[in-house]
């Protein structure tokens, strides 16, 4: 026996070294039709990985105290050796998960991979949705500069909307009546130590029931149901390592040039990933004229500002908002749909699917927008009513999903992928 | 030696109740000290004292912005001008009368304030928190209609307040602005955060 086979036999004999490797990569068949959409899933790993150790890095020189946090932000820019590369990798990568996180997302709209047996599957993908917002929020108040400091006012605030209990909620998360150096202190607790090692157990728990279940496909067939009768491996299965390791890395290397344009040339890209406003210190006594949270989060801030106060309260805008990011997990039992991929869906889920799509790009971009910068309509101000109107579409998507699914017409899915 | 009798088995699931309770209690008790550490802090509280002003300098129509317990505390001279504007605001505004209890007694009034020309309010939008901008002009000059009788509008989400800081009708906001506790040593030293002593 040679030397390095001697080795891992050794390992082998103290630790399932060969045989995790096996059943997650080598002999972990996934189908073998994976288009485009299939890359996203390696990718928010990656970018997981980037912002793990950027993170590192920057919490080496970032101080988390009202009176030096943005100054320390700055040093970092400015003094701090390629401490500039370190802090533009670390925003860019928070904008880039976004990005990616969307795109994977939509990926199991459009293939139905939140359907039985994926239902946890999906759930635990929302907890890390949920895990990342919590996690982008937090660390939006680090640099302590106005969009940070009104930000982080705006969102603790939804917290003092709940009715009896919530002005003391808000006190207690932000350790003070206001936000201060206090607040600033235990989100970047929460932001380096809390939300991340939640996250990485998320992370686990979905690659663990992926693998469980099997990787769903663009035909968004079942391809345990075809196997070698001899081998029992599925005759549209392809072993993850090397077919998909090798096909993820091109993925990786055209993520990485686009990542690294956006770090080299455009890393506020126009103020997006970075707010202008957040070149200015936190001032608790005035706010910017004009605050939005980051693009990411902005279909969510459009339904806020939609709803009115009603009963002398603003909790129904806060619901609304809520709503709209829990109601994604009810997606397996609100499909009645009997195939799962777009391809063999009727046009009633074409449709909608497409309109939803639109609806949250719209609410997207309404949220970046003042309230007051299309007119009025009448009484109403034009943007708030467009909320509005996309708001209602946004929910219609999933409450009349259980009738258009279950009423369209679908054509008969293949037996085998179709490449 | 005699056969193990076989496993009780109602008295393993009381055993296994039982420890699980104390179990869970010595948990919750752990857990207080860690959820209350994140109450805000000894110096925090001491934080939210009074705050002297001296609003001898401030002419009328003026405004000047003090510190109170980390918040903006606007302290507005209203001119006359402004004073009788508010009646002609009173229905368009969502609560005239300040029946909700958002200012001390002394202030629940028609100017809701101690002397009717000084305001004293908590610079801080009721829906979520920004701080307003003063749009003190009277009229189409404030960029907000000829028929604005002066007051306050919050960039964030568009709520408005008049000089009274009561909130507009269908605004984001749901309720008038905050009046602090305040008190007059003289006519012109104001203690922003305080009753009146016996009050």
């Amino acid at each position: 026996m040679s030397k390095p086979a001697a080795l891992v036999q050794w390992i082998d004999e103290r630790f399932p070294l060969t045989a995790t490797v096996k059943a997650h990569l080598s002999e972990y068949y996934a189908p073998k039709n994976f288009n485009f959409w299939y890359y996203f899933g390696s990718l928010a790993l990656l970018v997981l990985v980037i912002q793990i150790l950027s993170g590192i890095f920057l919490t080496m020189h970032y101080k988390a105290d009202a009176a030096s946090a943005f100054a320390s932000v700055e040093y970092i820019m400015r003094d701090v050796p390629w401490g500039w590369l370190v802090r533009y990798i670390h925003s860019t990568g928070a904008s880039m998960f976004f990005i990616v996180v969307y795109l994977h997302m939509f990926r199991g709209l459009l293939y139905g991979s939140y359907r039985k047996p994926r239902e946890l599957l999906w759930i635990f993908g929302m907890l890390i949705y949920l895990c990342l917002m919590a996690e982008a929020f937090f660390g939006y108040l680090l640099p302590w500069g106005q969009m940070s400091y009104w930000g982080a006012q705006v969102i603790v605030n939804l917290f003092g909307a709940v009715p009896f209990v919530g002005e003391d909620l808000a006190v207690w998360i932000r350790g003070d009546y206001v936000v201060s150096d206090a607040t600033l202190n235990r989100f970047f607790a929460f932001h380096v130590i809390a939300i991340p090692l939640v996250l990485l157990g998320l992370v686990a728990a979905h690659l663990v029931a992926l693998h469980e279940v099997g990787s769903n496909n663009p035909d968004g067939i079942d391809i345990k149901k075809k196997k070698d009768p001899k081998t029992g491996i599925p005759l549209d299965g392809i072993p993850f390592h090397p077919y998909y390791t090798v096909k993820d890395i091109v993925g990786v290397v055209v993520f990485l040039m686009v990542f690294s344009i956006i770090i080299f040339f455009m890393p506020e890209v126009g103020g997006y990933f970075l707010e202008y406003n957040n070149f200015i210190p936190a001032d608790p006594m005035k706010t910017p004229p004009h605050i939005a949270p980051v693009w990411y989060f902005t279909p969510y801030y459009a339904m806020l500002r939609a709803v009115p106060a009603m009963f002398g309260s603003q909790f129904p805008g806060v619901i609304v908002m809520g709503a709209a990011v829990v109601i994604f997990f009810l997606l397996p039992w609100l499909d009645r749909g009997k195939v799962r991929s777009i391809r063999y869906r009727g046009p009633l889920f074409k449709t909608a699917l497409a309109v939803f799509a639109v609806s949250f790009v719209i609410l997207g971009w309404l949220g970046v927008q003042p309230t007051d910068f299309l007119g009025k309509v009448g009484e109403l101000e034009t943007a708030t009513l467009l909320a509005r109107i996309f708001t209602v579409i946004y929910f219609l998507f999933f409450l009349a999903m259980p009738w258009y699914t279950s009423i369209d017409k679908e054509q008969p899915e293949p037996a085998r992928v179709t490449g | 030696m005699s056969q193990n009798p076989a496993p009780d088995g109602s008295k393993r699931r009381l055993l296994l109740g039982a420890t699980s309770v104390v179990g869970a209690l010595g948990a919750a008790f752990v857990a207080t000290p860690f959820l209350t550490s994140m109450a805000p802090s000894a110096r925090a509280r001491a934080a939210g004292a009074p705050v002297e002003v001296d609003i001898s300098k401030l002419e009328p129509g003026m405004m000047v912005t003090v510190e109170w317990r980390g918040r903006p505390v606007w302290i507005i001279h209203r001119t006359k001008e402004m004073l009788d504007a508010l009646p002609g605001a009173s229905d368009k505004v969502a609560d005239p009368q300040s029946s909700q209890p958002l200012q001390p007694e002394y202030a629940k009034n028609a100017t809701r304030s101690i002397k009717a020309d000084i305001a004293v309010l908590v610079g801080i939008c009721t829906h979520l928190g920004c701080s307003p901008s003063a749009k003190m002009m009277i009229g189409p000059d404030s960029g907000l209609g000829a028929d604005w009788p002066g007051g306050f509008y919050c960039p964030c989400h568009g709520s408005k307040f008049d000089l009274a800081g009561r909130v507009f009708k269908g605004m984001p906001a749901p309720v008038n602005l905050t009046v602090p506790p305040h008190t007059y040593f003289t006519d012109t030293r104001l203690l922003v955060g305080e009753d009146k002593k016996g009050a």
